[in-house]
């Protein structure tokens, strides 16, 4: 029994480093198997930082950093944590990782520290992170945790960019703070303007553009929710 | 009057859901039926009202930067504001662990209602959002428990309204890629629009 246990981690130890299974978990929760479009996961956060691109990118990266580490230390610890009290353990480890990016951004981006104040504590609670440690790291290696991890976190970064990119655009006029054309100033303009839309910077205009890139997603990948 | 004032804002104009975005995993993986959201709506309104006054003790008299002088003068100078995000969780997975116990032995018929809401609301972002929220703005200990009554009421109402209306829909022709989510986001928006008609009350 033991001898056929060994073999068996022996032969999955060799397996190529980027193998079909294992480029397959970056790539699955990129389109068709989304967190946001697909799996209904992690939204709040996902629409409540993305007035802007450029806090957007930071949230992403925390995002990225947070899953990935907590993926990895769950994975780790996995034979050790009693089912019983899995749930407070991912919380403590979550909790730790999330702090450290909050002390990080405190120390190094202050401006931005401000800004997305609350809502990178609210990390914690970001189902995807949660989901995933339940579903994925509680029951694989390290490495593949990891692979898995960074794919869903990537998923959920390219959603929340891309809202943020039009919700800038069409609210601010703007890509990462760039002005792209002047808001118009009276209501027929001299020169080529456009009026920005109010509606794109109020929480109602996250809520319908994410509500059209589902569709648009969804109608791509042939998903339909009975 | 004060307190009333924070209520109304709480409830209406700083809605957790519409104007925060907060605790939408639950707002719209329960909403399909009115009587699941009401059972999550009156467990997340019990929740936070028990969990926000409870943190702010805790943030009063061991978190916030001097917060512990009334143990001597050597801590008068510790902050210990870096482990809010830990403590703030730890206390509300624990809250919840607690009243489920409670409400489990003194009122079953509730338990039966509210029983398998509650291990989800550990989770759920409103929650601790509520009480980053109240850390964030130094409320008293009053305002923090009508802040959390408050917030809570508004996410109980949000989340009937948006399962009321989705009981509605579904004889409704959706085209196949907006069902489920895409509808339900959009219609998000729509009520989004709704609640911005209380902006600027002010009593």
């Amino acid at each position: 029994m033991s001898t056929e246990t060994a073999q068996a981690e022996v032969k999955k130890s060799s397996e190529a480093l980027l193998s079909k299974r294992r480029k397959k978990l970056i790539s699955d929760p990129l389109v068709d198997d989304n967190p946001i479009t697909i799996q209904v996961l992690g939204i709040c956060s996902a629409l409540a930082v993305t007035t802007q691109m450029q806090p957007t990118l930071v949230m992403a990266i925390s995002v990225i950093f947070v899953i990935v580490m907590a993926n990895l230390t769950i994975s780790l610890l996995r034979n050790t944590i009693p089912s019983r009290v899995r749930i407070i353990v991912q919380l403590a480890v979550v909790a730790t990782l999330v702090t450290l990016v909050n002390e990080v951004l405190k120390a190094f981006a202050f401006d931005m520290y401000k800004e997305l104040s609350v809502f990178v504590g609210l990390i914690i609670t970001n189902c995807i992170v949660m989901g995933r440690l339940e579903a994925f790291a509680l029951g694989n290696k390290p490495y593949d945790a990891i692979l898995d991890g960074f794919g869903s976190a990537l998923g959920y970064s390219w959603i929340i960019l891309a809202v943020a990119f039009f919700r800038e655009l069409l609210g601010s006029g703007s890509v990462f703070g760039v002005a792209i054309y002047e808001p118009i100033s009276g209501l027929f303009g001299e020169d080529f303007s456009l009026a920005t839309n109010g509606l794109m910077v109020s929480p109602v205009g996250a809520f319908i553009i994410l509500g059209l890139i589902i569709w648009v997603q969804r109608t791509k990948t042939g998903y339909v929710e009975h | 009057m004060e307190l009333f004032n924070l209520a109304i804002r709480s409830i209406f104009i700083d809605n957790m859901v519409f104007a925060y975005f907060l605790g939408m995993c639950s707002f719209l993986a329960v909403s399909k039926k009115v009587s699941t959201a009401l059972g999550l709506g009156a467990a997340v309104i019990f929740v936070l009202t028990v969990t926000v006054p409870v943190n702010w003790l805790l943030n009063e008299f061991v978190l916030k930067e001097g917060a512990l002088s009334w143990a001597g003068e050597t801590f008068a100078t510790i902050d210990l504001s870096f482990l809010r995000f830990i403590m703030f969780i730890a206390i509300i997975a624990a809250m919840v662990q607690l009243v489920e116990m409670v409400v489990e032995k003194f009122a079953p018929a509730l338990y039966g209602a509210l029983g398998i809401f509650l291990p989800l609301i550990a989770v759920n972002c409103a929650i601790l959002g509520g009480s980053l929220f109240m850390a964030q703005r130094d409320y008293t200990l009053a305002e923090s428990a009508v802040y959390g009554f408050g917030s809570g009421t508004g996410f109980f109402l949000a989340i009937i309204a948006l399962a009321a209306i989705r009981e509605k829909l579904k004889y409704s022709n959706v085209p196949n890629g907006l069902k489920g989510l895409g509808i339900t986001m959009l219609l998000t928006g729509l009520m989004g629009i709704a609640f911005m008609s209380f902006m600027g009350i002010d009593l």
